[in-house]
Formats: structure tokens, sequence, C-alpha cells
């Protein structure tokens, strides 16, 4: 595997006459959480669904664990586990019932119960499915993507709908997934959640990359601090590299003229500001 | 095969715990073998005592209702739901899932033959089938017909919601026509028509021949024929054609 879970080099979709993604790469390091960004329609989940095989490339190169996802059969996907970006399981099953059921299919699953507890559904295992609650449907799905053991899992928008403590268990899980040496391919909505769970990030729109690196790159070469604060009832707005040296001017000024900086505002920037930059704009289709 | 166990288990559960699907594949066939045949019992119907010739008739029936309308539903209702795509990327093959969900329904076939072969024999005063090897054929021969057509007919259902009324409609008039209920000799010419070239009429050809006359196939070469040819036809819009993802799913991006 050389460390590289997954390459993606050149790779075009088309849907019709509509090109969704137009020669794509990125790399995925075997042990990091990649996260794929992007507005709705850009192309994420044609990117996921191709490197889990459910869909067909029209060009481009793509390997995932070593093997071609288009041809591959079900010893490939015995090493991958899938979140889809809606979830489906039998309603007439229980949670214990279901769990079992998917880890029949794997040549070496993981306990039930175990996958159970590691999502927090225990005390769930024996309820019947159409009783969950939608976060409780959501992380179900993840116990299904996780009891065949993968060594790479692909996340569709986890975490879409949860409330914010059912998000950040959400995110222990998927930093344990990580500290156990899983490779995890994740998109997402949430700034937030891409900042504080990616190793690297990619931000795809309108079926291209327009940025790629670790939240960190990302952010450096871009003003890190924006000053915000209202003189004469004008907001005004400062980007800058060098916080200090500004905020210093800026509060000698008022203190010397004896005025208040209404409203002042130090903020770093975010991973959500570089993306609103990159993406922002028409998509082009 | 252990996996192919594994699943049918699975799928087993899932049949009785649908009631809605347990009650119309297997419970309404037999129902209506009781009423019809408390009701009808006595009188021939084409020379043979009422009671045999509903009791072929339900056969017949039940074996399109489970195979044909039951597996055709719980198909379309699965894939609009996402649940076959999800299948997909576990490393179950293809095969494997949709062979036990149709041995899954084959069980259901045949529990539902034995007891209203009981009631038939016990209630109604019915014969046993005359060729019981050859009937038992028969019946398996509809089973795998009706399941291909039923997988065939799952590609012009887009809809989970659509998916009961779209195959009820294709399948009842078709019961009817076919003369799992009465005899086609009663019917408007063009009526008669239509049902010399549906599955069940000929299906019920088969059953009733093996079951009242006790012949064997050689005898019933064209209804053998014409269900098996239509067995095939089913089998290859299906492997031309079937789906295993939603529909809204295809076009997004």
């Amino acid at each position: 595997m050389n460390g590289v879970a997954i390459e993606v080099e050149g790779l075009r979709k088309s849907y019709g006459a509509r090109e969704v993604l137009h020669g794509i790469g990125f790399e995925v390091r075997a042990g990091e959480v990649f996260a794929l960004l992007g507005p709705n329609g850009a192309g994420k989940t044609t990117t996921v669904e191709i490197l889990e095989g459910y869909r067909r490339r029209d060009a481009g190169d793509v390997r995932v664990l070593g093997q071609d996802p288009g041809r591959a059969g079900g010893d490939f996907r015995a090493r991958i586990g899938i979140v889809l970006q809606s979830s489906a399981v039998y309603q007439l099953l229980n949670v214990r019932e279901i769990v079992a059921l998917f880890a029949g299919y794997y040549p070496s699953p993981r306990r039930p119960d175990e996958v159970i507890e590691l999502v927090g559904l225990s005390e769930q295992r024996e309820a019947r499915v159409r009783t969950l609650s939608g976060g409780q449907l959501r992380r179900l799905d993840l116990a299904l993507a996780l009891i065949g053991d993968p060594e790479l899992v692909f996340l569709d928008e986890p975490t879409t709908g949860f409330d914010p403590a059912a998000r950040r268990l959400a995110w222990d899980t998927i930093r344990d997934l990580r500290s156990l040496g899983k490779s995890i391919l994740l998109t997402t909505h949430y700034m937030e959640e891409a900042q504080k769970l990616a190793d690297r990030v990619a931000i795809l729109r309108g079926g291209e990359i327009v940025g790629t690196g670790s939240p960190r790159e990302l952010l450096s070469g871009h003003a890190t601090v924006e000053i915000r604060y209202r003189r004469n009832g004008q907001e005004v707005v400062l980007e800058t590299a060098e916080p200090t040296r500004v905020l210093h001017e800026l509060t000698g000024e008022a203190l010397a003229s004896g005025a208040e900086l209404e409203g002042l505002e130090v903020h770093r920037r975010t991973l959500e500001d570089v993306y609103l930059d990159l993406t922002r704009g028409e998509d082009r289709e | 095969m252990r996996l192919f166990l594994h699943e049918l288990r699975a799928q087993q559960v899932l049949f009785w715990r649908n009631r809605e699907a347990a009650f119309f594949s297997f419970l309404f066939p037999i129902i209506l073998l009781v009423l019809l045949g408390t009701v009808y019992g006595d009188e021939p119907i084409e020379g043979v005592d009422a009671a045999t010739y509903l009791l072929v008739g339900l056969i017949g029936y039940g074996v399109g209702a489970t195979a044909f309308a039951g597996l055709a539903i719980t198909i379309v209702v699965r894939r609009e739901q996402g649940l076959l795509k999800r299948v997909r990327g576990t490393p179950l093959g293809p095969g494997t899932y949709l062979g036990a969900v149709i041995a899954s329904e084959a069980i259901v076939i045949a529990l539902q033959v034995v007891v209203q072969l009981l009631i038939g024999r016990y209630l109604l005063d019915a014969d046993w089938p005359a060729a019981p090897g050859s009937f038992a054929f028969a019946v398996l021969l509809g089973a795998a017909t009706f399941s291909a057509l039923g997988l065939a007919v799952t590609t012009l259902v887009r809809t989970a919601e659509g998916s009961s009324a779209v195959v009820n409609a294709i399948y009842l008039p078709m019961a009817f026509i076919s003369g799992t209920f009465f005899s086609t000799e009663e019917m408007p010419a063009f009526l008669e028509g239509i049902s010399q070239v549906l599955p069940l009429t000929h299906l019920l050809d088969l059953v009733r021949s093996t079951f009242i006359e006790g012949e064997t196939f050689a005898s019933t070469e064209t209804a053998l024929a014409v269900v098996v040819a239509w067995g095939l036809a089913g089998l290859a819009v299906a492997v031309r054609r079937f789906r295993w993802e939603p529909r809204e799913g295809l076009q997004e991006a």
C-alpha cells in the first residue's frame, strides 16, 4: 500500500452532457483523516461513490487500497466501510440483529456488541430500527460501516442533522478510528468538523479542486486575523498578519482621543473563511 | 453457502415480521380458498368438482402473489430506501443476496401450498394431487418464472409508494383473466384470447393437469413452453435493466 490509501488522478465524470468532475486529483495517506469539502453539487458524493465502487468513472486513474474500485469485488468491499449520505436499514430488525446480520457478510468482523457500544447504541440494542431517532440511525449506519473492521472508512456527511452533543460524540468516534490506524475519507458541510478532525482537506468547487492541504497550510498565506470595530456607526474591518501592531496602534489612537472602539472584535480566520473565499462566486457549469 | 443460509434466515425473519406482506402473500390466498371453497364447493366447474378446481386455481394464485407481487414490492421498497445500495457496498455478492430473497419467498410458497392442500383435503373434500412429483415441479417452475417476472417488473416501478399499486394493477387482472377463481370458458372471446398468452393461465394448466389428471409434462408441452418462455423473458429484462440504486441517486452530482 506504500502508505497511500487512495490515489486519484485526472478523474472525470459526466452525467449525460454535463461534466461534473473536470479531471480532479488528490491523495489520501494511510492512517489520516482526509476531508472533502465543497458546496452542494460540487461533486463530492460523485467522487466518493466512484471511490467506493458504486459509479464508473469516464477517465482518470483511481487506486483505492491498491485496487481499481471500478473492477474490484467482494475482497475489496471487505476492506472498506461505507456510511452513505442517507441511512437505509431494515426497519423490522432490532439494532443487535442488523449489526449481527452485517457482521456475517465479512470475513473477519468485529464483535457486534463491541461495535454497538462504540457508537453509543448499547441502550438501544433490542430496539427495532424503526423506533430509532435520526441521530441514532446515523450511529447505526456508522456501526454497520465499522463491523467488518475496515482499513478505510468512507463517511459521506456523517453528522448532518446531529445536535451538538451527538456531533461531539461522533467526532470522538472518528478520532478513535484514526488512532486505530484507519484511513478515513470524510465529506462534510461543517468547516468546524473538518478543522477539528481532518489532517488534510481538499476543497471541491464546480467539479474542480480549488484548494488542498492541511487546515493550517490552507490558513497560511492568507491574512490570519480579522479586526472589526465601529467608527461613527460605520463597520470597519481590517485583515492583518500583524495583529499585535495593528491593535496597538488602534487602541493607542483611541486612548489618546478618549474614544471607545465600539464593538471591538479580534477574530482568527478559520477554515470556514478560507472555504468561503475559495468557493465564493458562481459555480461554473 | 454459509453466507446464503445466513442471509436466508434474515430474509425469513423479515418476511414474517412484515405483517402486510405476510398477510397478502401468505394468508390471503389461503383465506380466499376457504371462502370461495365453502361458497362454491359443491357445483362442478369445467367438469371438475368446484373444491378441487378452486384449490388448483388458488395454489396458482398464491404462487404468483408471493413470487411475483410480493417479491417485486419488496425489492422496489428496498431499492428506493437505499437498502439494496447498502448491501452492494458489502462483500455479500449480489447473486447470493437475490438468491436468498427468492429462496425465502420459495419457502413461503411451499408452506402455503402445504396449508392449501390440507385445507383442500380436510375442509373442502378436494383430492390429493394425482401426480405429486410433477405437481411439485410445476409449483417450483411457477415460483421460478414469477420470480423472474417479479424482478423484471421492478424496473418499471419508480417509487416505493407506487410499487403496490403498479404491481397489483398488473397481477390482479391477470389472476382473474387467467381463470384462478372461475373458468375462462365463460369469458368474452377477447378476454379469453388475452388469457391464452398470459403465463398464469399456462401455469394453472400445468398445475391442473398434474393435480387433477395426473399427466406428466410430455402431454402439456405448450403450457410448459409458454411458462418457460415467460420466465426467460423476465430474466432477460431483469439481467439488463435491474437497478440497485434508488432513483433519486441516479443523476445527482
